[in-house]
This record gives structure tokens, C-alpha cells and sequence, in this order.
């Protein structure tokens, strides 16, 4: 990694990490979009990068975690919660008490609800202000951030932000680099206990594995048999397009061009 | 002259006699056209197989015993759909379910039409006590059937501030319209293209615990909304069935999309105008990001070359130009012009591009297929009976190599202007 310019010297960012899970397995795994984070912190070149998760420790979960410290990290900072509790409150606390200028944290868990709901309840909770889906950090300087935000269909969009604020790191975020095994097993575990709220309304609901989505049916709605012929016989779409024949090549391609600006597809 | 009606017996036995050579004359002069049934003069119906019916497209005398057509009016007099719909209109709603779609490329999207579909099944479960489906648009846009995708209420800012990527102004709009209307249900789309992103903004400003990925709405008389929403959950591996909240955020495919009905999609305005928020996030635009580098499955704007290609060279640098991203018919690719990734199709990538523009390809069935979710297809080529030409939207005949030489040219040209202007 080489190091970016204009970063601020001292800069402090929390990586809010979770236990994710293999989608073919299913196991304990560090989270695609978390790792995502951790990398995009890791290029920053003089910061203070603390990682910080919220949940139940347990045999698996460790393991999974240990797989972030081994991106090159000593220490992560764990929030004990029981099993089904609500991490809100205890992060926003964590959070409030370090006052870090930047958090990054994946779109959505890999467990549980995975709602995605959780970096907006924080930067509500903490006023800060979020920008969703993040491709790279180009720069922090003088306490705002100048970030690429990515689009659908490879685009990306420059914006800037004044920190403190939460960040969520997009796909199209670089890859993660790959955990080493000596010092994720050295890292260490400070444990603390945070305030508890257990999700009553989560117990509540019915959870079960997904199941495929029923495929959506191509109906045919006419009042006459004639009218369903024409649906059932129809060529894929068509028919009304635009032909234009014995034109010159200029007024075809003039023709092209309107069409495309009036996509706006030209940049 | 008086007004009464006068008979002619010698026009009344001619318009009898099929086989008197002015009978078509006379026919038309008493208003009966060609009919195919009339009443004799001994009070039997007269009918005339040889009216009945119209010659069809391919020159053969085509019967529509559907009822639509009459006698001989001749084909394509079918009244457009939009006309045959019924318009359904709701004065005094019971409740208001509030949508605010997309609008990708200022249009409703296909998501956005299955989201109000979702809003439709809400707000019209009960008939004694209707709803209106209240859009929320933000931005100049192109759709002119609001109507039609079920929208009883339209609500368009059109202000500097909520166009463009301004998420907090958005926010401030949805907020003011729920303190105005105090909506039952919020439905947005759970989409990258922004409604996923404002949707848990406004939940999470509302305090609100909106379900994400909803994907099934099941009326349940023991919930508490009398809905039950089937939401995906842990990165789409977990089904959750919970009562509806009031915000959702639906994925595609939802809900069927309205096709019965129009409705009337009147303007509504903000009581207040909005309030100038101070935006902590600066939108500096779009970048401009090199096209070769996006994936061919989810570029916007492809420019494919086939086997009709002959300068190659042309066709790159028209791909600069143009800033499209390149795509292969499979013959361009087994004969080694353009790179396997590239190529389009049921044997390669299936795009997604809004605008696709093809060079002299011809249509293979299996290439179509790879483009069957694009929007626009324009095609280039010399064969004016191929099938690309049936499907592409707009077509034009001629050489290839010339035609995108003009469009470089042409785009110089716009270039060199907006310089000239700036």
C-alpha cells in the first residue's frame, strides 16, 4: 500500500466490525464489507485505527474476529453482549466516549436482521452526518473528507463531508487483504461490558432459511380471444421501432446522437 | 323543401341489388357504406358475406369474430388502451400510502411500478374505505403516465435542492410531507439508485423500525396493521415474517405492477415551502470513470460490433468518443477482433445496459436474448430484414464504418461548441 497524501496527521478512525457468514457454508466468518472497511482504513497513512465489535463471544465468533486482527492489528476492542440484545446503545456510547473523526463500518450484517439500519441509527443517535456506500477516501484534510461514493453501473460520484462522520463501504470497495495467521493469533481481546437492551420485537418474529422467491409469471390480460393470440404469437417486443433507410451517413448519426443525448448516457 | 324524409324507390331497389353496377354508389350516398347486414324489404335481414371482414396486412381477407371491428371499417381503428382503461378516482381518501420511487433516468423504473402495485393492494384492500397512493418525486423528470402506474396523488419538488445527490434535503421534503399528510404506510424502493439509502434515513429520523428487503405483503387480520411482510434478512439468507411496519423497503418484483386502471395522479404542493437546510455532505458530481473498466454486465451504455465491422480501429476510437463501453457479437470474438469478456449473449454476458447500440450485428436469437433487459437498442447495419432491426428502437440502413465516422465527427463538433460557449 502506498501511502496517500494530505492525510491529517493523527487521525482517528473506528472500524465497527461484525462476524459475518460464509454464504455456501454458512460459517463464522469476518464479513465481506467489514474487511472491506478494515482495508480502506488500513490505507489511510498516519491514522489510529481501532476496531471495535459488539457482540456475544463465543468459540466461533472469536475465530472469526481473530481474522480482522490478522490484517495487522494487536488489539480489538469487544463490547460483551448476550446473544439477541440490541448493539445500538452500546456502540453509541463506545462511540460517544472515543469521539473518533471517522467510522467506517459494511452496508449491512451478514447475521441476524442485517437490516443495514444500524450506521443510520448511529449517525442519527450521534448527529453525525453518513454517506452510504462508499468506493475509496481520496483525502482528509482540515477536517473534512473528500470520498468517492459508488453508483450502480460502475459509476462513482465525488463528495466531501465534514468529520466527524460515518462512512459505509461499498463492494466496489479494494479487496480485503488476506488475514495473516501469526498475528491473528497474537492479537488480543479487551473485553468491556456495555449497556444491554435486549430486542424484544426480534424474539417476536417468525425466522426461518430464505426460500427461492417464486418466479414472476408473464400474464396475459385481454378481453379477447384475439388479443391473447397476438400476446401469446408476439415476437420479443419490437415493431415499433424507428427505421430510416436511404439516409446519409451524417443524418443517421445525427439521429444516434439525439437519441443518446435524450438518454443521457453522454458525459 | 320540408323535412320530411322523401323515399326513393329506384335508389332503395338499387341499394337492394347487389349486382346493379352503381349499387356501391348508391350505398355510400345513403350513409350504409359497404354493410354486411341490412333489412330487406320483406322484412328478412340481407347480409353480405363479401363486406364481412378486412383485407389484413398480408394482402388476405382477414374475420374478427371478437366483436371489435363492425362490418368493413378496416383494421387498426382499435382504440388505444390508455383510452379503454378505467378512470378511477378517489376524492375523499380514507388513509394515504405514500411512495416515493426512484425515478432512474427520470422515469419510473420497473421497480418503482412494482412498488406501486404493492401501494395499490394497501390502499384499495378494503372498498368501503379507500386509500390514495401519494408519489413523492424529486427532480426534473421525463414520465408522462403517472396515472396509469396507479398514482392517485402526485407530489413533484422540482427545487435546486432535493435535485441531484442531496439526501439531507430529501430527507427534510419526506418529513415535511409526513407532517402534512401523516401517511399510513411508506413504501421505497430498496434499491442502490437511492431509495435504500433515503429510506432508512427517514426511518431512522422518524424512529421508525422499517422492514428492509420486503419481498411479500400478505393481508393478516391478527397483525396489528392487518398486514404481515415477508422481509429477507443476513444478506438475503433468512426469511422474516413480521407484522408490516409503517415504513417498508421493498425489493423488485414485489408486487404486481397496475394494468387495469388509471388513475387521475393529481398535483398536490407542500403546504410550507422547504426549509433551507445547511448540508453537511457537498456534492462535487459525477466522475468521470474509464469505460473500459466497468463490467460488461452492468455498463449503462455498450457499443457492440459484430460481424458487419470492417474498421476496427473506427470502432474503438467511436468507443472513446462516445465513452461507451465495448461489447462483441460472438463472431466478432471467435475471429479474434475483440477479447472473450467482451462478447454479448446467452454464451457470454447478459447486460443490463439502458442504451445499447449495435454495429453491424444481425441478431442471432441467442445474442438477443443477451440483450433482452435493455432499454434502448439502436442498430447499425446494411441489412434492413435482420432482427436486430426488428428489436432496436431506432435502425438505420448504411455502412457502418461511415456512419460511425459521422457520429465521431459530430461529437468533435458538440465538443468544440460547449468550448467555444465556455
Amino acid at each position: 500500500m502506498q501511502p496517500e497524501s494530505a492525510m491529517t496527521p493523527g487521525l482517528e478512525v473506528t472500524v465497527l466490525v461484525s462476524v459475518g457468514r460464509h454464504p455456501l457454508t454458512g460459517r463464522a466468518r469476518r464479513a465481506d464489507q467489514d474487511a472491506r472497511g478494515v482495508e480502506l482504513a488500513r490505507s489511510f497513512a498516519d491514522a489510529q485505527v481501532r476496531l471495535l465489535h459488539a457482540g456475544m463471544r463465543d468459540e466461533s465468533s472469536e475465530a472469526a474476529l481473530r481474522g480482522y486482527l490478522g490484517m495487522g492489528f494487536t488489539e480489538l476492542s469487544l463490547l460483551e453482549q448476550p446473544q439477541g440484545a440490541d448493539v445500538l446503545p452500546a456502540l453509541a456510547e463506545a462511540l460517544d466516549a472515543t469521539s473518533p473523526h471517522l467510522v467506517i463500518t459494511g452496508e449491512r450484517a451478514e447475521r441476524g436482521e442485517g437490516s443495514g439500519l444500524l450506521p443510520y441509527l448511529l449517525a442519527e443517535r450521534l448527529g453525525w452526518p453518513l454517506v452510504s456506500g462508499l468506493a475509496a477516501v481520496e483525502s482528509v484534510e482540515d477536517g473534512v473528507a473528500t470520498l468517492l461514493q459508488a453508483l450502480p453501473r460502475g459509476q462513482r460520484r465525488r463528495l466531501k463531508v465534514r468529520l466527524p462522520a460515518i462512512v459505509t463501504v461499498d463492494d466496489a470497495a479494494p479487496a480485503p487483504r488476506q488475514s495473516a495467521y501469526g498475528p491473528a493469533r497474537r492479537g488480543a481481546f479487551e473485553a468491556t461490558a456495555g449497556p444491554v437492551s435486549v430486542d424484544d420485537e426480534w424474539a417476536a418474529w417468525h425466522v426461518q432459511p430464505a426460500r427461492q422467491r417464486p418466479k414472476r409469471l408473464k400474464i396475459v390480460k385481454a378481453a379477447s380471444a384475439r388479443d391473447r393470440f397476438k400476446a401469446a404469437a408476439a415476437k420479443a417486443e419490437g415493431g415499433s421501432g424507428q427505421v430510416l433507410t436511404d439516409v446519409t451517413p451524417t443524418q443517421g448519426a445525427e439521429a444516434i446522437l439525439t437519441l443518446l443525448r435524450e438518454e443521457d448516457v453522454l458525459r | 323543401m320540408s323535412d320530411l324524409p322523401r323515399r326513393d324507390p329506384r335508389q332503395e331497389w338499387i341499394a337492394r341489388n347487389r349486382l346493379h353496377p352503381r349499387h356501391a354508389e348508391v350505398l355510400q350516398a345513403m350513409g350504409q357504406g359497404a354493410a354486411s347486414e341490412w333489412w330487406g324489404p320483406g322484412g328478412l335481414v340481407r347480409r353480405n358475406p363479401h363486406a364481412v371482414g378486412f383485407v389484413g396486412p398480408n394482402g388476405v381477407k382477414r374475420i374478427d369474430r371478437s366483436g371489435t371491428q363492425q362490418g368493413a371499417c378496416g383494421g387498426g381503428t382499435a382504440t388505444p388502451t390508455a383510452e379503454r382503461k378505467p378512470l378511477v378516482e378517489i376524492d375523499a381518501p380514507a388513509f394515504m400510502v405514500a411512495v416515493v420511487p426512484d425515478m432512474a433516468g427520470g422515469r419510473l423504473s420497473g421497480h418503482d411500478r412494482d412498488l406501486l402495485g404493492l401501494a395499490r393492494q394497501l390502499a384499495d384492500a378494503d372498498p368501503a374505505a379507500r386509500g390514495a397512493v401519494v408519489a413523492v418525486v424529486f427532480g426534473p423528470h421525463k414520465e408522462a403516465n403517472f396515472g396509469e402506474a396507479g398514482i392517485d396523488r402526485l407530489l413533484h419538488l422540482d427545487s435546486p435542492e432535493v435535485t441531484g445527490y442531496a439526501p439531507e434535503a430529501r430527507l427534510g421534503a419526506l418529513i415535511m410531507a409526513e407532517e402534512a399528510w401523516a401517511p399510513r404506510d411508506w413504501l421505497l424502493p430498496d434499491s442502490k439508485l437511492g431509495g435504500a439509502e433515503l429510506g432508512r434515513r427517514f426511518a431512522a429520523r422518524l424512529g421508525e423500525r422499517a422492514a428492509t428487503g420486503v419481498w411479500q405483503v400478505e393481508a393478516d387480520a391478527e397483525a396489528a396493521t392487518g398486514w404481515h411482510c415477508t422481509a429477507r434478512g443476513a444478506a438475503g439468507s433468512l426469511d422474516i415474517r413480521r407484522p408490516l411496519p409503517r415504513i417498508a423497503l421493498a425489493l423488485a418484483e414485489c408486487a404486481e405492477p397496475v394494468s387495469e386502471t388509471r388513475h387521475a395522479a393529481t398535483e398536490l404542493a407542500l403546504p410550507q415551502p422547504l426549509p433551507s437546510t445547511l448540508s453537511r455532505i457537498q456534492d462535487l458530481g459525477q466522475v468521470s470513470v474509464d469505460p473500459s473498466g466497468v463490467a460488461l454486465s452492468e455498463a449503462e451504455f455498450i457499443l457492440s460490433a459484430g460481424n458487419g465491422v470492417k474498421d476496427w480501429q473506427g470502432f474503438h476510437h467511436a468507443a472513446e468518443v462516445l465513452g461507451a463501453t465495448e461489447g462483441a457479437s460472438r463472431v466478432a470474438v471467435d475471429d479474434g477482433f475483440m477479447a472473450r469478456d467482451r462478447q454479448v449473449g446467452a454464451t457470454g454476458t447478459w447486460v443490463t445496459a439502458r442504451v445499447y447500440v449495435a454495429v453491424g450485428i444481425s441478431g442471432a436469437i441467442q445474442h438477443l436474448q443477451g440483450i433482452q433487459t435493455c432499454e434502448k437498442v439502436v442498430a447499425i447495419n446494411m441489412d434492413p430484414g435482420c432482427d436486430m432491426i426488428k428489436r432496436a428502437d431506432l435502425a438505420v440502413i448504411g455502412d457502418s464504418t461511415q456512419i460511425l465516422e459521422a457520429l465521431v465527427t459530430l461529437m468533435a463538433q458538440a465538443r468544440e461548441e460547449k468550448r467555444d460557449a465556455a
